[in-house]
């Protein structure tokens, strides 16, 4: 950096013995944060450990039960997000708050409390040109990619001309490369005195970007570290205390016997929001684990339904399992062949939210499993399957008649990985399977997929998450624009090279 | 400030609690409602409430006016579950008292056996089919199956009009728009001497049972149920889900067109220009005040069936309008999606200031 | 021009006031992200009590301003069913219309048979003196500008200014709308009360203007055929115009068709034909579900709880 980080002895903000409450779990227990102009500072935890709770009360989105923030050494009450605004905080959300339907141009005048009018178009204009982020005001926002999507929300953040910008998990959406831009210009804002605040679980980022590091725990702020001084692993036993354990080194199980062959697979996007599939071919082994990585948003979900059969491809296409064509099969006669599904989102698509979780046995389990007779369905069966899923998989509820909103993402998590592997699939294909899940659940869940595909069964994994792709797989590729690239032994191919093929591009020389 | 706190599980309580209160809610807005008319409150009540099922007759009434109304609150309440929202069963009734009418016409004269179950036969098409064109609109062309159901009843009742004007009317019958009497072979059979309750209501009970066994017991009842909580999960299962609409339509309308049948059938005996007091939008509050569930619907259906016969007896003893049946329906529905609130969500009082 | 189909196109307008004045509503109400599926009943109650206000008073604007104000009364109890206590939106709007159909029976029952000689006729000078173009262009009553006035002034709303961005926001995603700080619910409120306004209007038309007089049940379905008015317009507004003068259009030639008796088809049957074009309109809109998908809100039914 050519310009020195302008710093100042008084904290911009200063958090100090922040609590909130919720029903049943205290999310902020004394929590104190400070942050100096220029600092790129990082919250570090993992999920559940208080972060969103922390930034919301920040950003004025929650009110503390006790504690107080100061900003610039006075003592502020940030009642809603427009006072947070007005003082100059920004924020960038994980979960974009965007209107498909309105364009660029709209979004941002919504986010800034302005009219759309000529001037703020001009003024996107030289905002994005000036820190590199190419976006066009009168686009519709349904057209845009995530990357793009995020684009229009740190644009909007630094038309407020902010002093304290708040990043909440920016790159779980982007690809390695995208990461590196967005570094870029933060660091460049930073050089220019803009406090930034940047939540994450990622330790090798933080490393790369942030001067500061603040660890939360189940609520509680269990350290300040210099990033540059510690080691990712210190860190990250600051961030999960004592449940970090060391990873378990992978031996393959794959036998060259191919279990399902999905050939030129194709399916038309249904609209313009949607990705089109094309030209999918992949085949999996008996006994392997094979991860497909890619950014949210490139046709994981498409693909998954296609194989689930909750929609089917268009001609020619064929996905074969144990020797069988099932491309034109419905979902519950692949089931019956052996092929089990898990898609990403859990309540309302992996799960009913309103059922009991006897009954969400019923809702996949009935092909494999016996659960009816003469018709009638067996709820003495169901039920006794949910104990069981509960029971090896450690599921923490009130019991089978527990509904499933009712219960923890990492632990419903658990539950619908268990329905699936109980049922002892040849083949099992399951997508983002510890997104927003915590470190324990996601611990266990690996170690029951490694387990099934010991078991001689064939595990494909969808993910977001390249580390533990890495980590999990045998072989691995990525899924861009709805197309698949070739797969290649995980332990041939560097992160820099899979981020190549997230991006849609070949690798030239690879073995 | 009081304000709403979502419970971590439905209050299965409330679930039963809610109509009953809903009821009490609306008999005190009905007593205030006859006091703004001028009526004395006891009279007034008791000609509504009391006076309608105090004699034998009475409750055989209440019957023959429960019938319809629980069968179709039935079909209702399972194709509700599923969210298919079927508002036009009226129009199926129509269509069901329409074709199994017209059997009954064709056979007139003819003392045989099979003339009555045809009959049935032909209303239970009759009804499915005029189900099927939002089942086909929605499924092949996306089309709210609200609207096409809603319009398709205005085209029922201009169709029954039409053929009691023409082709079905009484060639004796002086050009009233009516047709001939139905024979006794084309009549319900009694099941109470000296009053009108007929076999339909026999029938209705029965179906009570069917729906409640195949929405508790069978993979299709599970199958509605799911596609009407989370359609996505329903896909997942495999339950197609044009399978799904289709079925819900096609049940719901079969047993909207076997009640209009029963009606021409059975109390009414010819067809006339209307045959129903809109039993089919009556059923809509049936299928909610019984909790979208089978036995309930019996029960709400005889509270809503002694709405009917609570508004006859007023206008006559008390020269009440029979509109103050509606305005209770209407009042009685609204309670009943208000108290609902109380099974996913605690009243709290507010500690502090809500965003 | 020839007199009968002068006449024609002069009752195709007051024909189309309603279905204008109640779609434009229940477009703003959408675009809100609530669905009202009580546009009937609050059609109905809004002509009983415009036709009560003007029978006791005598005055015309008290008449609308009665119709106006009932549709708000009945809007305001589904805004705060559905709104507050979270109830389906679907289920309360029938409720609405099952219930405004019972009230405007009970309230209308001694008006049966009652005469009013209808809205008096905007007279300029000059211009209604022009032949055919002054029939044509002037000389309808106060109420048929007013409706044009009303779609171009949503449009101009919803397009053009801060509030209608913010009301499109709001329907689009209510989620993101909140974590920016807009009020969800007070959106929500304003805009069905608005279109609880306009339907009431729409019934005050129907009562004071078409009509003139009450009948019980005499909107007809209008209320639902407004409804299907929004889809096809695909949610906008000079759509809605144009959507409501054909409505008007087919269902006023059908029944000069049977008046004129130059068509042999009985009169049920010509009836049945604005019931069974709503039906073909919307098979011919929904077929392509991008379209819908594109531009209904997105948000539309969904029912919204603050969770922070």
């Amino acid at each position: 950096m050519s310009v020195s980080a302008p710093r100042s002895d008084t904290q911009l903000v200063s958090m100090q013995a922040i609590s909130k409450q919720y029903p049943g779990c205290l999310a902020n227990d004394a929590v104190d944060l400070n942050l100096g102009a220029g600092e790129i500072h990082a919250l570090l935890g993992e999920n559940g450990a208080g972060k969103s709770t922390l930034v919301k009360i920040l950003y004025g989105l929650l009110q503390c039960d006790s504690g107080h923030i100061e900003w610039n050494g006075e003592r502020v009450n940030i009642a809603s997000p427009a006072v947070a605004r007005d003082l100059g905080i920004a924020m960038v959300f994980q979960h974009f708050s965007l209107f498909d339907s309105l364009t660029v141009l709209e979004n941002i005048a919504l986010g800034m409390a302005v009219d759309a009018d000529a001037t703020l178009h001009l003024r996107i204009r030289e905002v994005s040109e000036r820190y590199g982020l190419p976006l066009d005001p009168d686009r519709s926002v349904y057209t845009l990619s995530v990357g793009e999507r995020q684009r229009i929300e740190i644009v909007r953040c630094l038309l407020q001309d902010p002093r304290l910008l708040i990043m909440d998990e920016p790159t779980s959406v982007l690809t390695p490369q995208e990461v590196n831009e967005l570094f870029v210009t933060l660091k460049r804002l930073a050089s220019e005195g803009v406090a930034i605040l940047y939540i994450s679980h990622k330790l090798d980022e933080i490393k790369a970007l942030c001067d500061k590091a603040t660890i939360l725990r189940d609520g509680k702020r269990v350290a300040s570290a210099d990033p540059a001084v510690e080691s990712a692993r210190s860190l990250a036993a600051l961030m999960m205390g004592d449940e970090l354990s060391d990873v378990e080194p992978r031996s393959s199980s794959a036998i060259d016997t191919a279990i399902m062959q999905l050939s030129k697979l194709n399916y038309p996007a249904s609209d313009s929001t949607g990705i089109s599939i094309q030209d999918v071919n992949l085949e999996l082994k008996q006994g392997e684990l094979l991860g497909i990585a890619g950014v949210a948003g490139n046709g994981q979900d498409e693909l998954l339904r296609l194989i689930a059969g909750e929609v089917m491809p268009s001609g020619g296409s064929s996905i074969v399992v144990k020797g069988l064509d099932i491309t034109n099969s419905g979902a519950g006669v692949r089931r019956t062949q052996g092929l089990c599904c898990v898609p990403e989102e859990r309540l309302g698509h992996a799960a009913v939210p309103s059922m009991s979780l006897t009954e969400n046995v019923l809702l996949t389990a009935h092909h494999r499993m016996s659960m009816t007779s003469l018709g009638l369905v067996s709820k003495a069966a169901s039920r006794r399957f949910a104990n069981e899923i509960i029971e090896k998989f450690n599921v923490q509820c009130s019991g089978p008649d527990a509904m499933a909103s009712s219960l923890s993402g990492g632990n419903l998590q658990k539950f619908i990985v268990g329905r699936e592997i109980l049922q002892n699939p040849d083949v099992l294909v399951v997508s983002q399977p510890t997104w927003g899940v915590d470190a324990g659940a996601a611990a266990a869940i690996h170690k029951a997929l490694r387990a099934l595909a010991a078991s001689g069964s064939a595990v494909l994994v969808i993910s977001q998450d390249l580390d533990e792709l890495m980590q999990l797989c045998d072989r691995i590729s990525a899924l861009c624009a709805g197309r698949l690239s070739q797969t290649y032994p995980t332990s041939e191919v560097t992160v820099q090279q899979v981020g190549l093929l997230m991006g849609g591009a070949a690798l030239e020389a690879s073995t | 400030m009081i304000r709403l706190q979502p419970r971590a599980m439905p209050s299965k309580l409330m679930g039963y609690l809610a109509p009953v209160i809903a009821l009490c809610l609306t008999l005190l807005s009905g007593l205030i409602l006859f006091a703004l008319l001028g009526v004395p409150i006891g009279e007034a009540f008791h000609a509504f409430f009391i006076e309608p099922v105090s004699t034998l007759y009475g409750l055989s009434e209440l019957g023959v006016k429960a019938a319809p109304l629980i069968l179709i609150g039935v079909g209702l309440s399972i194709g509700f579950r599923a969210q298919v929202w079927n508002i036009g069963a009226e129009g199926q009734l129509i269509l069901g008292g329409i074709c199994g009418g017209a059997v009954a016409l064709y056979f007139y004269e003819v003392e045989a056996w099979y003339v009555l179950p045809l009959m049935m036969l032909a209303g239970v098409i009759g009804g499915m089919l005029w189900a099927a064109i939002p089942a086909l609109l929605k499924t092949r062309f996306n089309a709210n199956e609200i609207l096409t159901s809603l319009m398709l009843t205005y085209v029922a009742g201009l169709l029954l009009s039409f053929l009691v004007h023409g082709a079905l009317r009484d060639p004796d019958g002086y050009n009233f728009p009516e047709s001939r009497l139905f024979h006794d072979a084309a009549l319900l059979p009694v099941i109470m001497e000296g009053t009108r309750l007929h076999i339909g209501a026999i029938v209705a009970v029965f179906v009570v049972v069917a729906g409640w066994v195949l929405l508790s017991r069978t993979m299709l009842g599970f199958a509605l149920k799911v596609n009407g909580a989370a359609p996505r999960a329903g896909a997942y299962a495999g339950f197609g889900q044009k399978r799904l609409i289709w079925f819900s339509l096609l049940f719901t309308g079969g047993l909207a067109g076997l009640a209009g049948l029963f009606e021409v059938a059975g109390p009414i005996g010819q067809l006339l220009p209307t045959i129903s007091p809109g039993y089919g939008f009556t059923a809509i509050i049936v299928a909610f005040l019984g909790r979208l569930h089978p036995v309930g619907v019996l029960f709400a259906g005889l509270v809503m069936a002694l709405s009917y016969l609570g508004g006859e007896s007023a206008q006559i003893t008390l020269n009440l309008p029979v509109a103050v049946t509606g305005v209770f329906q209407g009042l009685l529905l609204f309670f009943l999606l208000a108290t609902d609130v109380l099974i996913n969500f605690k009243i709290v009082r507010n500690v502090r200031r809500q965003l | 021009m020839n007199e009968t189909i002068l006449l024609a196109i002069l009752t195709i307008i007051t024909a189309a006031t309603p279905l204008v004045f109640a779609a434009i509503g229940e477009l703003v109400v959408e675009k809100s992200g609530v669905l009202n599926l009580g546009v009937e009943g609050m059609m109905l109650v809004g002509a009983v009590s415009s036709f009560t206000a003007v029978h006791v008073t005598g005055s015309a604007s008290l008449g609308v301003l009665a119709g106006m104000f009932a549709g708000v009364m009945l809007a305001l109890i589904f805004a705060f069913l559905t709104l507050n206590l979270q109830s389906s939106q679907v289920a309360t709007g029938l409720a609405l219309t099952i219930f405004g159909i019972g009230v405007s029976a009970l309230i209308g029952q001694p008006l049966i048979g009652v005469a009013y000689e209808g809205l008096p006729k905007v007279q300029i000078p000059v211009l209604s003196d022009i032949p055919v173009l002054g029939r044509l262009f002037f000389g309808h009553d106060i109420l048929v500008y007013c409706s044009i006035a009303l779609v171009i002034a949503v449009s101009w709303f919803l397009k053009r200014t801060r509030a209608g961005l913010i009301l499109r926001a709001v329907g689009d995603s209510h989620d993101a709308a909140h974590a920016l700080g807009y009020p969800v619910i007070r959106v929500r409120y304003l805009a069905t009360l608005f279109g609880g306004g306009c339907a009431g209007l729409a019934g005050a038309y129907l009562s004071m203007a078409y009509a003139p007089m009450w009948v019980e049940n005499m909107s007809a379905g209008r209320g639902w055929i407004a409804l299907a008015l929004v889809v096809f317009a695909s949610w906008q507004p000079s759509r809605v115009l144009f959507g409501a003068y054909l409505f008007g259009g087919i269902s006023i030639l059908q029944l000069h068709a049977q008046a004129s008796g130059t068509i042999n088809i009985p009169s049920q049957l010509m009836s049945m034909l604005p019931y069974l074009a709503t039906i073909i309109v919307l098979v011919l809109i929904s077929r392509d579900q991008g379209r819908i998908r594109r531009n209904a809100p997105a948000s539309i039914g969904k029912a919204f709880h603050p969770t922070t």
